[in-house]
């Protein structure tokens, strides 16, 4: 098991904040340019860096993230390409942070599972976040990434029964990933009331952090999840922010959600 | 909690891969469907709506003309044609819509791809009042205009959905993605025998009334269980409803039909059965048409029904093991086979169904004279006039100008 996330995560605690685990697309707008965002978004103080791998049909992605799958898609950004040629140079460039690949099912299934973790261990990939793969599906590529020691981050949702969050969370690698909101990803104005109970309640079950995302885009909507979660995921906010202004409007918003995150 | 080979698996294919927001309303779809199955009234209220204002039991007809055109065996046809709304379509929406009922959901949505399963699923909305929407892609909303005016008048919203190939894997997404965001309330019916787990199942289940009508009517008729039956594949509902309930019986040839688009070398078709790869597209595992890379790629048909990346797992299972055999057609072949029936048998059938028909020519001659064919005619062809008469009319036959 990666032991790199787990010490992202005692950094940030250690220093009195909760974790931001940060989002963009690898391919978007293109292979090197996305390697900018990502450095940035380090610069800026995320802890752990999130890197999208677009799939054609991302079934549990809104508008903001579809559109970037679509660019990456078309910028030649394949799984293979991230792994060779973006996950390579993030790592150069921000060697102290620990990443994490999100992608769908059917894009690492293409590659073959074993080959696929192998590869991520090979390029320092320590864990990997599949939307579409709930916990019924998931034992033969979990046991296939367990081998190489590449993380399978699980997720649990708002409609998730709470016995169900609890075996979720117990049986957890990496971090838990609590989705906020009983939705698609994209910016939201405000988040259900109870999510912290939810939080909670994961937290206590949990042997690994947990984290919050989904709907968060900046310090306000971050800020009240520190005392119930160990870190936020950031994505649809980061890369709009890095579509429309560039690298710098994407470290800028990573240093204002850490103020949030601030304990 | 982690089995590899969950429920819901046909061989290799089939499962569950969704995001964990959708896993307690399939696990929730799948017990209510399981107490609906054990309740005898359930069944009974599908029946008779059927019966009642589908027009079940649709007729085999035989098929005087075409069995000699072809010259080898007796055709007959299984008219869904002749069911409400005019496709087979119908015969899944009122089971999911009265299962819906029963769940309590208040709003019900759609995606559709010809249109057909938009127009039934609004069917049995307004026949139980319950509010719909449904997600077309914007392609499809453009070529099949009639059946987007059937939807509004029965009073449904058609939601055109313009990412991707704005077909109809597209419109699959979209109605996931806002299935996933208003799951509590809201019952989505998939339209074939596709998507995550337990909704092959509970289309194929709800189809099946075809294959046991089929079944009864040629005891009947023939006095024997037909020697094939052959029906169009695109996520493939009308079919494993037509040969489901003859998997037993191994004397009986199971044919499916998929779309050749401009040609199976061309690059362009819905030939997922034919030339996918296992992979993963809404919800379940089973052959989809992928780069190599795993990106899903577009299909093509002329007819809209058919041009769909991946296919039902349970037909990939019996397409796999040899049970089910798979021939192609070609958009020409389909239109040629349209105007072949049109003029035969003066039944306009479907651009779906005519694939079906297109292959149904050869498989007749290759059974030759005293065996039992039943083609499945999957719907009816007026949705599809634009599409066709815009290639131009052949000339009257038969009569001098
Ligand atoms: C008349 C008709 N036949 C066949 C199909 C293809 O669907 P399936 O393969 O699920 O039967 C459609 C789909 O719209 C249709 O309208």
């Amino acid at each position: 098991m990666s032991t790199e996330l787990g010490k992202a995560f005692a950094k940030a605690k250690a220093r009195g904040e909760g974790a931001l685990v940060a989002y963009a697309m690898a391919g978007d707008p293109d292979l090197p340019k996305s390697v900018d965002v990502f450095a940035a978004m380090v610069e800026g103080g995320a802890d752990v860096l999130e890197i999208g791998v677009a799939f054609s049909d991302p079934i549990a992605d809104g508008p903001v993230i579809q559109a970037a799958s679509e660019r990456a898609l078309k910028a030649g950004a394949t799984l293979r390409r991230v792994l060779d040629e973006v996950v390579p140079e993030v790592r150069r460039r921000c060697p102290e942070t620990p990443l994490v690949i999100m992608t769908y099912v059917n894009v690492v299934m293409a590659m073959g599972e074993e080959r696929y973790a192998k590869l991520a261990r090979e390029r320092g990939i320590s864990g990997t976040i599949l939307p579409d793969l709930p916990p019924e599906e998931s034992a033969g590529i979990r046991a296939a990434f367990d081998k190489e020691g590449v993380d399978l981050v699980p997720l649990c949702a708002p409609t998730t029964p709470p016995a169900r969050a609890e075996a979720i969370a117990k049986d957890a690698r990496g971090f838990v990933y609590c989705v906020s909101v009983a939705g698609v990803t994209g910016m939201r104005a405000e988040l259900p009331p109870d999510l912290s109970q939810r939080l909670d309640l994961v937290k206590r079950a949990a042997s690994v952090p947990v984290v919050a995302g989904f709907g968060i885009s900046n310090a306000d909507t971050a800020r009240p999840l520190v005392a119930h979660a160990d870190g936020v995921v950031v994505g649809s906010a980061l890369v709009k922010a890095a579509h429309s202004d560039g690298p710098a409007a994407a470290k800028q918003l990573c240093a204002d959600i850490k103020r949030g995150l601030k304990r | 909690m982690t089995t590899d080979t969950a429920v819901g698996r046909f061989g290799r294919y089939g499962g569950r891969y969704v995001p964990e927001t959708l896993v307690p309303a399939l696990l929730e779809l799948e017990e209510a469907y399981a107490k609906a199955q054990q309740d005898a009234s359930f069944g009974e209220e599908v029946t008779r709506v059927l019966r009642e204002y589908v027009g079940r039991p649709t007729t085999l007809t035989p098929a005087h003309r075409l069995t000699e055109a072809w010259g080898g065996a007796q055709v007959w046809l299984k008219r869904e044609d002749l069911a409400h709304t005019g496709a087979h379509k119908i015969n899944n929406t009122v089971g999911q819509v009265l299962l819906a009922r029963r769940m309590g959901k208040k709003r019900i949505i759609a995606e559709t791809g010809a249109g057909q399963h938009g127009v039934a699923t609004a069917t049995a909305c307004a026949l139980f009042g319950l509010p719909c929407e449904v997600f077309m892609g914007a392609l499809d909303v453009e070529r099949q205009a009639l059946n987007v005016f059937r939807m509004r008048a029965l009073g449904a919203v058609v939601r055109p959905v313009e990412s991707g190939s704005r077909t109809l894997k597209d419109a699959m997404n979209e109605a996931m993605r806002v299935w996933v965001s208003q799951v509590q309330d809201t019952y989505y019916v998939i339209g074939s025998a596709a998507g995550p787990h337990p909704y092959p199942t509970i289309v194929r289940d709800f189809q099946s009334v075809i294959g046991r009508e089929i079944r009864a009517q040629t005891l009947a008729t023939m006095g024997r269980l037909p020697d094939a039956i052959i029906a169009c594949v695109g996520g493939g509902s009308n079919a494993i409803g037509a040969l489901h309930p003859f998997i037993p019986d191994t004397a009986v040839r199971l044919v499916g039909v998929e779309a050749a688009g401009h040609g199976l070398d061309s690059g362009q078709h819905g030939a997922s059965l034919t030339l996918g790869t296992e992979g993963v597209l809404h919800g379940s595992r089973s052959l989809v048409l992928q780069d190599e890379h795993g990106q899903i790629q577009e299909a093509h048909s002329i007819s809209a029904g058919l041009d769909y990346p991946g296919v039902g797992p349970e037909l990939a299972h019996l397409a796999k093991t040899g049970r089910m055999e798979v021939r192609t057609a070609t958009d020409d072949d389909a239109l040629t086979a349209f105007y072949e029936v049109a003029r035969t048998e003066g039944i306009l059938p479907a651009l779906e169904t005519s694939h079906a028909f297109a292959a149904a020519r050869s498989l007749a001659r290759d059974m030759g004279k005293g065996k039992h064919l039943v083609i499945n005619c999957s719907g009816r062809g007026d949705k599809d006039v634009a599409t066709i008469s815009a290639r131009g009319v052949p000339p009257a036959t038969g009569v001098k100008s």
